[in-house]
This record gives C-alpha cells, sequence and structure tokens, in this order.
C-alpha cells in the first residue's frame, strides 16, 4: 500500500444499530440503560447524540465501539455484526487518555504501529500529517503532561485518525475543555471532517454543540434510554457556534429536551 | 553550588559536634571512637584490599539476589493482577511471606543450604520477591481504566498490552516497589552476614561483626559509612534516573 492510498484511504462505513437494549444489574438495582435503540448512519455522516447525563447514550457508544456487548440486539459496521474492540472504530473519550510514558508523536504512533502493511518510515510519515493537521507540529516532542488540555485532545484526535479508522466515536470529547478552546476545536474539527470525511458518532449534553457539528441529532431521554426524536440540521457549514439559526435548532432542541425531562420528573 | 555548599556544611557541622564530643572526653574512645581513627582505619583497609573485598563480596550477592528476585518477582506480580485464581493463591502468599521479616529465613536458609553462597543469596531473595509481587499487582490494579479502553479500540491485545500498555503504565508504582524490594534485600543481607560466617567469601557484615568481636569500634563505624554509602550510591545510580524519567514524563514531584 503507498503512503498516498494510506492518506486517502478506504470509504467511511455504514454503521446500523439494530434493536439494542442493555440493562446493568448490580446487587441493589438494575439499571435499564438502553431500549430497544435502533439507528443508521450513512457514509461519511456526521451523527450527534443528545440527551441528559444517564441517558445511555455514552453506553451506546462503547457497544458501537466494541468495549460494551448489549443484551439484546446487534450493531453492524461494514454489514458485519461488530464482536469485539477494534482499530476500524477510535474512540475519543472525554480524558484524553494519552499515555504519559509516550511523547506527542509516540502517542500517535501508538495506533499505527498497530496497523500492518506500513513499514515504519510511512507510519512517522503519517503521524506528522496527522499532528500538522491538528496544528501541533512543533509540539510533536513534548510530553504529555506540558500540554493544555485542548492540546491533549488534539492530540488524542490526532491519534483516532492516523490509523485511518472507518468510523471516529467521539464521547463527550470537548467536555472538560474552556469555552474558547471548544469553539476553536469546533471550528478544527469542521475543517478537519471536510478534509478527511469520517462516519462520526458524537456524544455530547450540549445541545448547541451538537446543532454546530451533525448532520443529523438524535435526542435521547433517559430511564431507559430510549431515541425520542430526530433532528435534521440543514445549516451550511462551517458553522458558527454563535450564529443566530444555529440558536434557533438549539432552542428547538432543548424545548423537546426540557419536555422530556420535565415529564421525568412528574411521573 | 548552593546547594552542594550547604550540604557539605551540614555534614561538615555534623563531623565537628562529634569530633568535639571526642575530644570533651565524656565517654571512653574505646566505646566513641575519634573520626580520625575512623578515617585512618577506612584508609588502611582500602590500601590492603579488605574493604574492596569484603564490598564487592557484598555488592555481588545483592546484585544477583536481587535481580533475581525482581525476574521472579516481576512476572508473579502480573499473574496475580491478571487472575482471580492466582490472586486467591499466589497473592496471598506473597502477602503473607511480605510480612515476615526477612531475617526470619536465615535459620531455614542455613539448614538448607549450609554456610554457603546460596544461603546468602537465597535470603536475598526471599527479601525481594514478595514485595516486588505486591508492587506490580497494586501497579497493574491502579492503572487508569482508561488507557486500558484506548488501548483496546486501538487494536491492543495480548502479549502488546502488557507490554506497551500495562508494564509502563504501571511503571510508578514498579519502581517504589522495587526501591522497597532493595530496601528489604539490603537489610536481611547485611543481618545474614552478620549472624553467620559464610565460608567462601568475606562480605561487609563480617567485617562489622568482627569489628565488635575484636573491639575496634573504629572498624564497626568505618563499616557502618561503607554501608550507607552503598545504599546511597545504589540509590543515585539505580533508582534516580529511572525517578527522574517517571518525573519528566509523568508531570509528577515539585521542582
Amino acid at each position: 500500500m503507498s503512503l498516498q492510498e494510506e492518506l486517502l484511504g478506504l470509504p467511511p462505513a455504514k454503521l446500523a444499530v439494530e434493536k439494542v437494549s442493555k440493562w446493568f444489574r448490580t446487587s441493589r438495582q438494575t439499571v435499564h440503560a438502553l431500549d430497544n435503540i435502533s439507528l443508521e448512519i450513512a457514509e461519511g455522516e456526521f451523527v450527534c447524540l443528545v440527551g441528559p447525563s444517564g441517558c445511555g447514550k455514552s453506553t451506546l457508544l462503547d457497544i458501537i465501539a466494541g468495549l460494551e456487548v448489549p443484551d439484546e440486539g446487534r450493531v453492524m459496521a461494514d454489514n458485519a455484526p461488530v464482536l469485539e474492540a477494534g482499530r476500524h472504530r477510535l474512540v475519543m473519550f472525554q480524558e484524553a487518555a494519552l499515555f504519559p510514558w509516550l511523547d506527542v508523536t509516540g502517542n500517535v504512533m501508538f495506533g499505527l504501529k498497530l496497523k500492518p502493511g506500513l513499514t515504519n518510515k510511512e507510519r512517522l510519515e503519517v503521524a506528522k500529517f496527522f499532528i500538522q493537521l491538528v496544528g501541533l507540529e512543533k509540539f510533536s516532542h513534548a510530553h504529555v503532561h506540558e500540554l493544555s488540555g485542548g492540546m491533549k485532545q488534539r492530540v488524542a484526535l490526532a491519534r483516532a485518525l492516523a490509523p485511518n479508522p472507518r468510523v471516529l466515536l467521539m464521547d463527550e470529547p470537548f467536555a472538560a475543555l474552556d469555552a474558547l478552546t471548544r469553539e476553536q476545536l469546533y471550528s478544527d474539527i469542521q475543517r478537519i471532517w471536510e478534509k478527511r470525511r469520517k462516519t462520526i458518532l458524537f456524544v455530547t449534553h450540549n445541545v448547541r454543540e451538537a446543532v454546530c457539528l451533525a448532520d443529523r441529532v438524535f435526542l435521547f431521554s433517559r430511564n431507559p434510554g430510549q431515541i425520542r426524536e430526530e433532528f435534521l440540521i440543514p445549516l451550511p457549514r462551517p458553522r458558527d457556534i454563535n450564529s443566530i439559526e444555529l440558536a434557533e435548532h438549539a432552542s428547538k432542541i432543548t424545548r423537546a429536551l426540557k419536555g422530556y425531562v420535565d415529564g421525568e420528573v412528574a411521573e | 553550588m548552593r546547594r552542594f555548599l550547604l550540604a557539605t556544611l551540614f555534614f561538615v557541622v555534623l563531623i565537628a559536634i562529634w569530633h568535639f564530643l571526642v575530644k570533651a572526653g565524656i565517654y571512653s574512645p574505646v566505646l566513641l571512637p575519634s573520626p580520625q581513627s575512623v578515617g585512618e582505619y577506612l584508609l588502611g583497609a582500602a590500601r590492603d584490599g579488605t574493604l574492596l573485598q569484603a564490598t564487592s563480596v557484598t555488592v555481588r550477592r545483592l546484585l544477583v539476589g536481587y535481580f533475581i528476585g525482581i525476574m521472579i518477582g516481576l512476572p508473579l506480580g502480573l499473574f496475580t493482577s491478571a487472575s482471580k485464581f492466582m490472586e486467591d493463591t499466589i497473592g496471598v502468599m506473597a502477602l503473607g511471606l511480605q510480612t515476615l521479616p526477612s531475617v526470619c529465613w536465615i535459620p531455614l536458609a542455613l539448614l538448607w543450604f549450609g554456610q554457603t553462597e546460596s544461603a546468602m543469596l537465597f535470603v536475598v531473595v526471599m527479601g525481594t520477591v514478595w514485595s516486588v509481587v505486591i508492587a506490580t499487582d497494586t501497579g497493574v490494579r491502579n492503572i487508569p481504566p482508561i488507557f486500558a479502553r484506548a488501548a483496546k479500540t486501538m487494536g491492543s491485545t495480548g502479549l502488546h498490552k502488557w507490554t506497551k500498555v500495562i508494564l509502563p503504565a504501571s511503571l510508578p508504582f514498579l519502581v517504589s516497589g522495587m526501591k522497597q524490594g532493595w530496601a528489604f534485600a539490603w537489610r536481611s543481607l547485611m543481618a545474614a552476614e552478620i549472624y553467620v560466617t559464610i565460608l567462601t567469601g568475606f562480605g561487609l557484615g563480617h567485617l562489622l561483626h568482627y569489628g565488635r568481636e575484636l573491639n575496634a569500634m573504629e572498624q564497626v563505624i568505618g563499616v557502618m559509612f561503607v554501608i550507607i554509602a552503598i545504599g546511597l550510591l545504589t540509590d543515585k545510580i539505580l533508582f534516580s534516573p529511572i525517578e527522574r524519567f517517571l518525573h519528566n514524563r509523568w508531570g509528577t514531584g515539585l521542582r
């Protein structure tokens, strides 16, 4: 495989979640985390899952990643059932989860080294490409603890993109960052997504964030975790999180979200 | 430089106090020799080779025993952290044996191996192994689960996971466990050398022991200094570089 092919890569995957249910049982109680979830994500589509905390959206992401096993139903990626975690569906977590014993390049290289069919020289070039893409070329040999929170998430993004996964799963990756850094990352992620169109599933409880990034937004409610509504976001890109049109879409979704949360309290 | 001068001053003051205590004549010079006589003993023993001989015998026992201990302890600790069965069996045994002061192995070692090098090695290994097992086990158990999850999604499993993720991630715990193992090994070896005469080689413990037998207090104190110096040197040569690496990479420690 040539380096050029490696960078251009495979077409993004199509994901299908088919009637997935999940319960968490402890000695004291049973939590119905996911109730009969079905959704389809097209190739190269950017989809956000929004909902209150505890609605099971992160659990669904773990199941799609192959980190959790559903009690009922299944997840299909490229028409094959997901049985275990693997480099075709990489995850970005809320914490950057970078390895402190490696420098920035070492972290980006970690997944690449597990990918067959490349020479080490090509791997290093791919790593350099992605470190540059997230704008950290000056920090390629920095230690993890020397980076700010935003920079750590950029490295985590480069690390997730470098092995050229079919799907990128993002679990509230910007939740712990300050507003300014987050806004910078929204435009970065849109720019990167334009360049390297991946199927992205993005979990968040921030409605504006979801509207800013997604083609489609799924609204979750909890007890049990269910999909309540689906919103299309037809806004042109790149989107500015502070624009009025975006705020209108966001407030519509927020109202719907509040309806379900209030309903839940009333029960 | 300033730090170095201050540290030097501190030790000069300590020796000066010692000097004046001897000068004051409160204690018998048999019990409290002067700094000069201790220095003379050390110089003499260094010249005639006894000190070097004893040090090399002791250090060799220590290093060989310590590394055997790590070679056994590290994999055992990985096993106990990985399997419930190993945790309930080897893990419990390690915990029990670690609480046993390693001096208690000496009578058994003598009966099993006689007055030989093997007996000395056995005591050092027993002093090292169990604390390394427990430190490794604790280290693996304290790895943030997010590391394992991230590694798993990137396709790291099996041997790759153990060597490239779990071992480096538990390094901070491993190093403190190895330091503890080192301290146990060093103490148990000294006890063993003072306690029994091994015909194949006289170590520092023997010098210390014979210093007492001959009422040569300057020898006793001189050898104690050598033992302290070895401990300090080991810390600087063996552990400091690893700890510096850890502080550097993990961003821990105050500077």
